[in-house]
């Protein structure tokens, strides 16, 4: 192992359900723990945790579980710890863990992502949400308008993408296909029913021309993933899982400032970083909260051109878990639920380890890309077995 | 629309643009050394890092960059579907509004429509909404 490197090791998932009633802290635990037995660890070994977007006071079921308090709950000695929204994305959370681990801040960093926005939502008592007579800030450019949902916002982007390239619905259609398809095999997953592509079609309109399979939905689940240090690595039972390249843009904070989505500069940049090319990916686990935002990735890591993603997963083959590019192969958060970011890179883990299961992609994977963000905001991974 | 609407909070950032339909026109900080439009409004420009701005008008008209029919009810009340865009201000290179389009039905509006500011007020506030131009 080359010493100055970051791997990750250990990835671990809860249940992931909707208005779960297991304390959000502990489904963080149940995580924790899969990851930790995964690598062979015990918790006294973690020096180091990192997460997204740390504890939201404002929104307690979009992030339940501060940094801080798995440090106190778990009684971790952190020589090394963050978590903040203001940051390139929920990856970003493992690009700092990287950064520590590299400059010898800690040796293994436990990454995570609570979310429990299904079981806020249906218990407003235990879970409320602050509501503002009035918004100020970034909001003010959008909510006076009823432009209030991602969803809208992300709908822009893809209208574009409809009148100037001509995609079309029955193309935009093959990420939700695709994420059920493979959700059914992911025993985890929220969504275990197949899609048609008449049902897609006959689907209500959110906000066009993204239909309800375009989005994810609330979910209740932890996602973990430990990083550890180059030098830490033969601590680890596990094989580990390099982070041979990492890139993240923002340059307008803002859904309507910036001609692009961040995905485009990012993707570009995260090849500069790296020897390997987009035709050594074995598959792709790309941020799809709303459809259209998996799209955009593809063309911005380099598997197609600008405008061309539509017609690169036409039909889905392509796609799909025995195609070209496997993409999303545990359901995406359209079929595994909205685990908001994380879900992508424990994916990629999975994957690149054989361990996937009836889902797993064949021909001994060993170079997957994950990405998370849409928007302003963008982190992409590339990972690899050596 | 008769869609209740949730309101700015006015500081000294952002009263200018919010209240400058008071008077029927469109308002945008601008860079009085490098002519740079500065938007969300900063103290600050952005390109050469001036601190002389100051609000300019702009004619109040642009073109549709992108936009989206929204169907669902995000809030008790809210009376859809309704057209939201982003548009790209005549007279302000680089500086894009979302807003609603408004005064057609909903499925008139394209990519590249030109478009003329309709005020509503409320209270001190006036949004800058978008209608066709004929």
């Amino acid at each position: 192992m080359v010493t100055n490197e970051a791997y990750i090791t250990g990835v671990g998932q809860s249940e992931i359900g909707v208005k779960q009633t297991r304390h959000p802290l502990l489904l963080t635990l149940d995580a924790v723990r899969e990851a930790l037995l995964e690598a062979g660890l015990t918790i006294s070994q973690i020096d180091g945790v990192s997460t997204y977007p740390g504890r939201a006071a404002a929104m307690p079921g979009f992030s339940p579980v501060g940094a801080d308090e798995l440090i106190d709950a778990l009684g971790i000695r952190a020589t090394w710890y963050a978590g903040g929204m203001e940051i390139t994305s929920q990856l970003g959370a493992v690009v700092g863990a990287a950064m520590a681990v590299r400059t010898g801040q800690a040796r293994h960093v436990i990454c995570f992502r609570t979310v429990y926005e299904a079981a806020a939502l249906a218990r407003p008592d235990e879970y409320p949400v602050q509501r503002r007579e009035t918004v100020d800030g970034y909001s003010q450019w959008f909510a006076p308008f009823n432009a209030i949902s991602a969803a809208s916002w992300t709908a822009q982007y893809a209208m574009r993408h409809v009148k100037r390239f001509g995609m079309t619905r029955e193309q935009l259609a093959q990420i939700a296909l695709t994420d059920r398809a493979h959700a059914l095999l992911n025993p985890r997953a929220l969504v275990r029913k197949p899609l048609t592509m008449d049902e897609y079609l006959s689907a209500r309109m959110i906000s066009t021309p993204l239909c309800l399979f375009d989005c994810d939905r609330f979910t209740d689940a932890s996602t973990v993933l430990i990083v550890s240090a180059g030098d830490a690595i033969d601590e680890v039972s596990c094989t580990p899982v390099r982070i041979d390249a990492m890139a993240g843009t923002v340059e307008r904070h803002s859904w309507d400032q910036a001609e692009w989505m961040a995905c485009y500069p990012t993707g570009a940049d995260l090849w500069k970083r790296t020897d390997y090319k987009p035709s050594d990916v074995d598959t792709a686990q790309l941020y799809d909260g709303f459809s259209f935002q998996a799209v955009a990735w593809l063309e911005a890591l380099g598997f197609c051109g600008l405008g061309e993603g539509g017609q690169f997963i036409e039909g889905g083959q392509r796609i799909a878990l025995n195609g070209e590019l496997p993409l999303n192969t545990f359901g995406g958060q359209i079929g595994a639920g909205r685990l908001h970011g994380f879900g992508f890179a424990h994916e990629a883990v999975v994957q690149l380890r054989g361990k996937g299961g009836a889902r797993q992609i064949p021909g001994n994977p060993r170079v997957a890309v994950c990405a998370s963000g849409g928007g302003p905001l963008a982190t992409a991974l590339l990972l690899a077995r050596d | 629309m008769g869609t209740p609407r949730v309101l700015p909070r006015l500081d000294a950032d952002n009263r200018f643009f919010w209240t400058a339909g008071a008077e029927g026109q469109l308002r945008f900080l601008r860079c009085q050394d490098c002519a740079t439009f500065i938007h969300p409004p900063r103290p600050v420009c952005r390109k050469c890092l001036s601190e002389k701005v100051a609000p300019e008008v702009v004619p109040g008209t642009g073109i549709v960059d992108t936009f989206t029919v929204n169907h669902q009810e995000w809030r008790p009340g809210l009376e859809v579907p309704y057209v939201i865009a982003r548009v790209a201000i005549d007279g302000a290179p680089g500086v894009y509004l979302t807003t609603n389009i408004v005064g057609c039905p909903v499925d008139a509006v394209q990519i590249g429509d030109a478009v003329r500011v309709k005020f509503e007020q409320q209270g001190e506030v006036y949004l800058p909404l978008f209608e066709k131009i004929a």
